[in-house]
């Protein structure tokens, strides 16, 4: 029982940190200051006929006297790709992509799977002679599948990076021994999870119970030690990801929406001048004689100044 | 004999040698018929002067040219600089304008290494790790774990570590002079990563805080236009003198009156051109008042402080330049009350005043900004000029460069003039938002002290070259004419060291100019032959 208690309260408050430094990471970046306009084409988009050729809006007459249309067709079209295959890895990095795609949509599979598990426990709970039923039976074959998939993929991909990573001379340079420790760390979780799912005694709790004995925090299971130490180490990892630079799934979200893709002119009076007036208001403090920055100007003055012809404000 | 392969811990050896030194043989293969190694150009080795007076150290060139500090006191303090200049990059007041690309960029990167098959730098130096885009960042991203995250062991464990100290941030200001800033890497990265803006934002710390730059960026360039308006040393009654002079030899070559309004109050369109194009290529901006006042254009240049001269060299290297310099051009405009400014063929002027300043405009200053080739698009397919594409009836390829394409979008206008113009016109592969730099982007092509130009031909524009070749592959026989269209100044920089350093004109005939000069020579009205087939 005790086991049973600590697995329970390893697995909570994993599920609690993955979720909190998540939203903290999501936080912060959604928190900093509206940058200067940093993006790259082709931006999606754009209106068709210009996002085919990498285009935008610059590129008609008096632009800013018309309505600059959003393409979410566009976006979606390149977001999802690359969001489920990695597009752009396969384009641009092929022999990475070989490795990196099993190893990322194993992953897919696994929360897929898991989140598909935690349901079916839940409506067992609520409405046990539905999950009883055909489709109880339907989604424990789809999950089951799926994670012993994902788990597979997941593995072997993390495996092909890690010998990548050792044996290639071009990557060896870059690799320090947290991305060793953090590709054994996949490997070893889910190594122990699935040796433990496979393995297990007659008589032992299956899926569906043990997730429904999380869900009701039912320390009277009994789960056998491998699982149970496959389980304490995925608590672990999901914990542990969020905190490093593996969240590039938050990362991600800023990198092409808020900078490669964000194009939103500024107008007179609009929301984005209003934030940059707040940021002109700030005191900057730059050493070098030529900005000027002595922490009392605002970095209105400072670009107001010509520094060239002697005066500071 | 075998090379040792760089590590990231060579940038702190504190012997100050460099770290790599390049053989033609290393470098990519050009296509023939440059593609004999021991018939391409030695390089200049820097004098003994020149490496007992500054830091120069990191590879066989000297861009920045560091004076060597005179104590071991001195360089404590110039690294006490660099972190506190490392601080302020990452904190919010004193680096608003780029903090979220960097940081995320700095926290994310996979160190998958697909930005290297991107770069034209790391591929035309025969893939020398120094030129890597990671390899850069890499050092930054161990910094800021360690010294503004202080991180501690556990850090460097995770992330990494590397030795702060003089040789090494000396090392770093050359190195962050050897990135064109085209961020192609940064297209193809997974996660969305910017090598390339980490360059940047160490030019910009290099600067804002320890007052060090390229003299050509900042005391020829960014300090000199803020003082008498131009980076050319022009001042306003210079440039009128000049355009006058530009006008007559136009209108006289032409058989064309032309005559450049100054000053107009009201006027719809206010044209900036790169003042570079004035004093070195006169047919470009002669070419434009021609083209504008055939078609009716109501426009005006302007003799205000930096009116008369769109490049903005800040974009490089420091913000507060940069903003200075905008808010001028804004300025010229605001005074004119003209409803647009028209950028001329200059490719970071674009993108400076059109997109990265598009947020610092703010109320007054924020009048709208176009491109030229959107214009010049418009006058041609408009009908508004009689043409005659046989007179251009020699190969053409285009360049594009990359604050125009991939960092603006403005990618089809200049193709359909050219297409619309020139029987005889080719692509470079690739082209468009996926094209290579032309090896003088972020300023090299201005930047000419020591032996800089020689790494300049042999390194940063060896792709854009193989290009140029390639395209013109079928024709390259002296007697066929051909026209690299380079709607950009420094660009054109650029080609024309470049082509001459490897003696192109005379043997191949390749010649580089402007889109608008493309037009002229198909104006009906114009005498033909405006496109002169001789070298400058």
């Amino acid at each position: 029982m005790t086991t049973t208690v600590f697995l329970y309260a390893a697995i909570y408050t994993a599920t609690l940190v993955f979720l909190l430094a998540c939203v903290v990471r999501t936080v912060r970046y959604a928190r900093l200051p509206l940058h200067l306009r940093w993006e790259l084409y082709p931006v999606p988009h754009e209106e068709t006929v210009r996002a085919k050729h990498g285009g935008s809006y610059f590129e008609a007459t008096d632009w800013w006297e018309k309505p600059i249309p959003f393409n979410l067709l566009g976006e979606l079209k390149s977001m999802l790709p690359e969001m489920l295959f990695q597009k752009g890895l396969w384009e641009f990095n092929r022999t990475m992509w070989f490795l990196s795609f099993p190893f990322h949509f194993g992953l897919y599979l696994l929360i897929g799977s898991t989140a598909l598990l935690m349901a079916r426990a839940l409506l067992s709970l609520l409405t046990p002679q539905l999950a009883a039923g055909g489709i109880g039976l339907i989604l424990h074959y789809v999950y089951a599948a799926g994670w012993l998939a994902g788990a597979a993929l997941t593995v072997a991909g993390a495996l092909g990076l890690l010998i990548r990573r050792l044996t290639d001379k071009e990557l060896r340079t870059y690799t320090v021994p947290g991305d060793i420790f953090n590709l054994l760390f996949f490997v070893v979780t889910l190594g122990c999870l699935l040796t433990g799912y496979l393995l297990q005694p007659q008589g032992a709790p299956k899926a569906l119970a043990l997730a429904k004995s999380i869900l009701t925090f039912d320390t009277n299971l009994r789960i056998p030690a491998p699982l149970a130490t496959g389980l304490v180490l995925g608590a672990l990892l999901v914990a542990y990801i969020p905190l490093t630079h593996m969240s590039h799934f938050i990362a991600k979200y800023f990198t092409y929406h808020s900078v490669r893709w964000d194009d939103r002119p500024s107008k007179r009076g609009s929301v984005l001048e209003r934030r940059v007036a707040e940021y002109l208001t700030y005191r900057p403090r730059w050493a070098a004689p030529h900005v000027g920055a002595d922490g009392a100007r605002t970095w209105a003055d400072i670009a107001l100044a010509n520094p060239a012809r002697g005066d500071k404000k | 004999m075998k090379k040792e392969k760089l590590r990231l811990s060579d940038m702190s050896k504190a012997e100050k040698v460099p770290l790599v030194h390049l053989e033609n043989a290393d470098l990519m293969p050009l296509p023939a018929p440059l593609d004999d190694p021991a018939k391409d150009h030695n390089w200049t080795p820097l004098s003994a002067q020149v490496q007992e007076k500054y830091e120069c150290f990191l590879d066989d060139t000297c861009a920045v040219s560091v004076p060597q500090p005179k104590s071991r006191a001195e360089e404590e303090e110039l690294v006490r600089k660099f972190l506190s200049g490392l601080e302020k990059l990452f904190s919010r007041e004193n680096n608003w304008t780029f903090l979220q690309p960097l940081l995320l960029t700095i926290e994310h990167c996979a160190k998958c290494q697909t930005c290297s098959e991107a770069c034209h730098i790391f591929e035309a130096s025969g893939r020398n790790e120094l030129y890597r885009p990671t390899y850069r960042s890499e050092i930054v991203r161990r910094l800021y774990f360690k010294y503004v995250k202080r991180g501690g062991l556990v850090s460097a464990w995770q992330h990494g570590d590397v030795k702060l100290n003089w040789p090494l941030v000396a090392r770093l200001i050359e190195l962050s002079y050897r990135c064109n800033l085209c961020r192609r890497c940064a297209q193809t990265c997974p996660i969305g990563a910017d090598n390339g803006l980490v360059a940047h934002e160490l030019r910009k710390l290099f600067s804002q805080e320890m007052g060090i730059a390229a003299k050509e960026l900042h005391d020829h360039g960014s300090m000199l236009q803020l003082k008498v308006g131009s980076s050319t040393g022009m001042n306003k009654e210079a440039v009128k003198d000049n355009i006058a002079f530009i006008d007559e030899d136009i209108s006289e070559k032409t058989g064309v009156e032309v005559k450049t309004p100054w000053d107009v109050e009201g006027a719809d369109i206010l044209l900036i051109h790169n003042a570079g194009e004035i004093l070195a290529w006169p047919e470009n901006p002669g070419a434009f008042a021609l083209v504008l006042n055939a078609a009716g254009i109501s426009w005006t240049m302007s003799s205000e402080l930096a009116g008369y001269d769109s490049i903005n060299y800040g974009l490089w290297y420091d913000d507060a330049q940069f903003a200075r310099v905008a808010l001028q051009h804004a300025e010229a405009a605001r005074k004119l009350r003209v409803r647009k400014i028209v950028l001329g063929e200059c490719g970071h002027a674009h993108k400076a005043l059109s997109v990265v300043a598009d947020r610092l405009l703010t109320g007054d200053f924020n009048i709208p900004r176009e491109s030229s080739m959107t214009l010049l698009r418009d006058i041609v397919l408009g009908g508004r000029l009689k043409l005659d594409p046989s007179r251009n009836d020699f190969p053409v390829t285009l360049h594009d460069p990359c604050n125009l394409v991939r960092l603006m979008g403005v990618v089809e206008p200049q193709r359909e003039v050219v297409r619309k113009l020139c029987p005889k016109f080719r692509e470079m592969e690739p082209h468009g938002v996926d094209n290579y730099c032309c090896g003088g982007g972020s300023g090299f092509a201005i930047m000419s002290g020591n032996n800089f130009p020689d790494w300049r031909f042999h390194v940063s524009g060896r792709k854009k070259l193989e290009q140029v070749f390639n395209a013109f592959q079928d024709c390259l026989e002296p007697s066929i004419p051909k026209y690299l269209c380079a709607p950009c100044s420094n660009c054109k920089g650029q080609f024309r060291d470049m082509l001459a350093y490897y003696d192109l004109w005379n043997r191949h005939r390749i010649l580089y100019g402007g889109l608008v000069e493309l037009i002229v020579n198909a104006m009906t009205e114009v005498k033909p032959g405006f496109i002169e087939w001789e070298w400058r």
